[in-house]
């Protein structure tokens, strides 16, 4: 059994009339000790996606479909049921650790409440001590609890947000952009902690960056959105050093890796922007900016098939892969 | 499991050379400066400003009173004296300047004394619960904004702080005093208490409350309006904010969530905000002391404008004035002690 | 001053001088704003209160004779409750409330319109100059809002007054002067905010002076925001001149509604339990400074599209 699975999951944002599917049948698995990249440009529903693993998506959402975390769907569970497992059984480390943290508390008090909350029998001495182990992990000494938010640096946040992530002993961590905000240097650091606990832990990680270098080697699988959608699917290095949907070759040729000669020739950029999720184009949503699109493109939507462990939705991709 | 080891010296170890002192000093010498400098200017302000107006200075405190020709003659010598005499002499002792109250025929000072109290009584009752009911209000409608609660209650606020303060508590008079139609009026049409009841025993203690009850609810409810708007617009400000999500991520409930998280954060803005409504509170105290007859500064100061009593006036102005300067700067400082940006 | 060359006039109705399109887009903006405006349910209902008092003081004189308000003409019985001769009852001369409230509108809406301009003015005034100036000029423009900011309102106000005399023009001036730091700190927040934009730096390169930058930049931006302030600076100043008039500041030879609160105070008519000569300016008061709060509101709202300051 997968320790995360979304099965055929949409979100749908309602606004003055107007539906805008944000998410657009999703289907993904990671397993314990797995770590699954979710990539994509600003607007692909990557976020709005894995809101729903601690069903915090807004209200104005509306999903379907089912989010299974250990086998519960979790859009069914009582509230009470679903406060229960967050952080206990899934935390997220946000995006921009900027402002995550309550300025006016102490790191340690806040690396200290979710741990008196999922076990309130907990003494304040164990949750001291706990909170300590938890600073040292990321690379802070113990008496860094006293401090607060705004004595730290970007980095020093961060990786107080990734503590703070594991405080409960969670199966499964959704780290939404964590380095984004980061210098490269400090960007390094931060990686190579994650990367470092997932393994030494065995939790299930979900990274989501747009990004795909990063996730290349940060990663086991890697996912592909674009407009809501998967378009690209398989095992890590497959997708980065072979993509098949030329908006996954896009992404994987816009963040060069320093020193591999393939990069010297590869093409910057890609025209256009991505698509309005209430205004999509017809067909392929991805038609207007593609640099391989054909007459059909624009008529049909291609769905996402398996080609060996690569999926990829593209008609022009597929058709390649079987004359292969 | 040290995966990583800090790198680096710590960031505030790297602290501008400011001088020797820490932040938190700096920030209370800077704001008892600037209360200071403020006094001053108001001290001298108050001084030209009777001064350097047009006409003939007596005029002033002589309109429209027959005044003995002695005190006229006394008046007359001090004000002849040079401009900078005076300054001296005001600055040495900004609340008598020489000239007693003209209407009292008594020490500024000693006109004012007693009135202290009463004033003191009357305002900080009204503040006291005002704060605690504005805020509550305030937290509970900006919590779930455009919910039914906020739009009663912030229509009825609105409403609240369209009305001159002094006008409700006249309705309020006319209605629960005097009593209108077939209610009869039951509370006290005026003063702190009955004549002939001794105030310092436990009944006249009552008597007083009796007493204060309307004009502490007209206070009340003005001021309450004020502070419910301004609480409210804080917990708003703070909705928007990103701990606010890490906090039920973690799984807390919303009212924990509102409690400790929201609430902390938006009451540092609300409580300076509050203290610098001050000026406001005053005025509230002015006029309701007049309609409601109680003998605190504020009757007196309307009192002082009937003459007009010009020194007793400068007395009061200075008087008003540095205890708002003197609370903003509480207000200040205890910022700074509430915020740990400010403080460390 | 350099200024921006100007091409060919052409006839038709393409503007092609650049003052031409400045003023095309303004009048976009212009009824785009004035077409949100009047969705809003409480803008709207803020203007028909306003425009409704507006109507009544300008019509007063029509419909009730000046010598309606003089009290030896006085027909009434004294403090006699509402009736059909009299709907808003009398005071305590016998002469119509409902003739006094109308005629005190003209001088409640004249004092307050005219203090707020006065204030704006100043503080604008100052608040840019108090932004864009920095160094010694700025700062102690800064440092004087600061300090006026700070002084309780009502004190200075009575102790201006005293001052002063009471008279209209005075009393404007009153209020005028004692109102303006509110706007000035406001507009000076604002000031820095555009200063920091980096056309204003363009337009300095460019050999744009002082006076240049702050009038022809920097208002144009800072304007909505003083177009909002202004709507509530507003309701203040009809607050204050009912409180100074009350207190027996005001102008002695107008009825304003302060005026007829004041003397219905000092008649006794609270005794008498006459809740229809306190309560009818009392309410005319409540609301014109309500329908100015809501407008203001609306005005807020729409230039500010967060919504979150409210």
């Amino acid at each position: 059994m997968a320790l995360l699975e979304f099965d055929d999951v949409s979100v749908t944002y309602r606004s003055r009339g107007a539906d805008v599917p944000a998410v657009r049948n999703v289907s993904l698995s990671v397993d314990a000790g797995e770590s699954l990249g979710i990539a994509g440009e600003s607007g692909c529903g990557k976020t709005t996606l894995t809101s729903t693993v601690l069903r915090m998506q807004p209200k104005t959402a509306r999903v379907t479909g089912e989010v299974r975390l250990d086998g519960q769907n979790v859009l069914g569970l009582s509230w009470g049921k679903v406060r229960a497992l967050r952080w206990a059984q899934a935390s997220v480390v946000f995006q921009g650790a900027m402002h995550a943290l309550n300025p006016v508390q102490r790191i340690g008090d806040q690396l200290a409440e979710p741990i008196l909350l999922h076990s309130p029998k907990t003494s304040k001495a164990k949750a001291d001590t706990k909170v300590g182990e938890l600073l040292e992990m990321v690379g802070l000494p113990a008496r860094r609890a006293q401090a607060y938010p705004h004595q730290l640096s970007g980095g020093q946040k961060q990786r107080v947000m990734i503590a703070m992530a594991l405080a409960c002993g969670p199966r499964l961590i959704v780290a939404d952009e964590p380095t984004t905000a980061l210098d490269v240097m400090v960007q390094a650091q931060v990686l190579d902690v994650i990367t470092a606990l997932v393994k030494d832990l065995g939790v299930g990680l979900v990274f989501i960056s747009h990004d795909l270098s990063v996730l290349s080697s940060t990663c086991d699988r890697i996912a592909v959105m674009y407009a809501g959608r998967v378009v690209e699917e398989g095992p890590a290095a497959d997708v980065f050093d072979r993509p098949k949907h030329p908006y996954a070759g896009a992404l994987a040729g816009a963040f060069p890796r320093i020193g591999d000669t393939r990069f010297r020739y590869a093409p910057a950029g890609l025209p256009g922007d991505p698509p309005f999720p209430g205004d999509l184009p017809s067909g392929c949503p991805f038609h207007p900016r593609c640099p391989r699109v054909e007459a059909r493109c624009s008529a049909t939507e291609p769905e996402l098939l398996a080609i060996g462990d690569h999926k990829t939705a593209c008609l022009v991709a597929q058709d390649e892969a079987v004359q292969a | 499991m040290a995966l990583l080891t800090e790198a680096g010296p710590h960031p505030s170890a790297a602290r501008r050379s400011g001088g020797a002192l820490s932040p938190t000093a700096r920030y209370v010498v800077n704001r008892v400066l600037a209360a200071i400098s403020t006094l001053v200017f108001v001290v001298l302000f108050n001084f030209f400003l009777f001064r350097v107006m047009p006409g003939d200075p007596i005029g002033l405190y002589t309109r429209g009173r027959n005044m003995d020709p002695d005190q006229i003659r006394q008046l007359r010598a001090a004000l002849d004296k040079p401009l900078l005499q005076q300054l001296l002499e005001y600055l040495r002792n900004p609340f008598s300047q020489g000239v007693d109250s003209v209407k009292y025929h008594a020490p500024v000072w000693e006109v004012i004394g007693p009135r202290v109290g009463p004033t003191l009584l009357l305002v900080g009752t009204a503040t006291l619960v005002a704060t605690i009911i504005g805020v509550w209000l305030g937290i509970r409608s900006g919590w779930n904004r455009g919910g039914r609660f906020d739009k009663v209650s912030t229509s009825t606020t609105l409403v609240l702080y369209s009305m001159p303060e002094f006008w409700f508590g006249m309705i309020i008079l006319i209605v629960f005093a005097v009593g209108i139609g077939p209610f009869p009026g039951i509370f006290p049409i005026g003063g702190l208490s009955t004549p002939g009841v001794d105030t310092s025993t436990p009944a006249g203690w009552l008597d007083v409350a009796w007493h204060l009850v309307l004009p502490v609810t007209t206070l009340a409810v003005i001021y309450l309006a004020e502070y419910s708007l301004i609480m409210r617009a804080s917990i708003i400000e703070e909705t928007g904010q990103d701990y606010l999500q890490t906090a039920r991520a973690k799984g807390l409930m919303d009212r924990m969530v509102r409690k400790r998280h929201a609430v902390p954060n938006a009451m540092l803005p609300t409580m300076t905000l509050v203290f610098l409504n001050l000026g406001f509170v005053v005025g509230g105290a002015i006029t309701i002391e007049y309609v409601f007859s109680i003998n605190g500064l504020g009757s007196l100061t309307v009192d002082a404008l009937s003459g007009p009593d010009v020194p007793l006036l400068q007395a009061l102005f200075l008087l008003f004035s540095a205890a708002v300067i003197f609370a903003n700067l509480a207000a200040d400082l205890l910022y700074g002690y509430f915020d740990p940006r400010v403080r460390t | 001053m350099p200024e921006v060359p100007q091409g060919p006039e052409i006839e038709g109705p393409a503007p092609t001088s650049a003052r031409a399109i400045v003023w095309t887009r303004r009048r976009t903006a212009m009824s785009a704003f004035l077409r949100r405006f009047a969705r809003s349910r409480s803008g709207m209902f803020g203007l028909f209160i306003l425009v409704f008092f507006v109507l009544v003081a300008l019509t007063a004189p029509f419909f009730f004779p000046r010598t309606v308000l003089d009290v030896t003409q006085a027909t009434g019985q004294p403090f006699s409750p509402p009736s059909l001769e009299f709907p808003l009852g009398t005071d305590d001369s016998g002469v119509s409330v409902l003739a006094l409230v109308c005629w005190g509108a003209r001088i409640s809406l004249l004092v307050g319109l005219a203090a707020t301009v006065l204030s704006m003015f100043i503080g604008t005034t100052v608040g840019i100059s108090a932004g864009h100036y920095r160094g010694f000029g700025g700062g102690a423009l800064d440092r004087l809002t600061d300090w006026f900011l700070v002084i309780p309102y009502l004190p200075l106000a009575i102790v201006l007054a005293t001052v002063l005399g009471r008279s209209l023009l005075n009393i404007i001036i009153v209020i005028g002067v004692t109102s303006w730091p509110g706007t000035a700190r406001l507009i000076r927040a604002q000031t820095l905010s555009v200063e920091g934009r980096p056309y204003l730096e363009r337009a300095k390169a460019l050999g744009a002076g002082n006076v240049h930058q702050m009038t022809k930049h920097v208002l144009p931006n800072v304007m909505p925001l003083v177009l909002a302030n202004t709507t509530l600076a507003v309701s203040i100043s009809i607050l204050s001149e009912t409180t100074l008039s009350f207190l027996g500041l005001g102008d002695p030879d107008n009825v304003s509604w302060g005026s007829i609160l004041e003397q219905g105070f000092a008649s006794g008519a609270i005794s008498q339990g006459a809740w229809w000569y306190l309560g009818a300016p009392g309410v005319c008061v409540v609301l014109v400074v309500l329908s100015f709060n809501l407008i203001g509101r609306a005005i807020e709202e729409i230039l500010d599209p967060r919504g979150d300051a409210h």
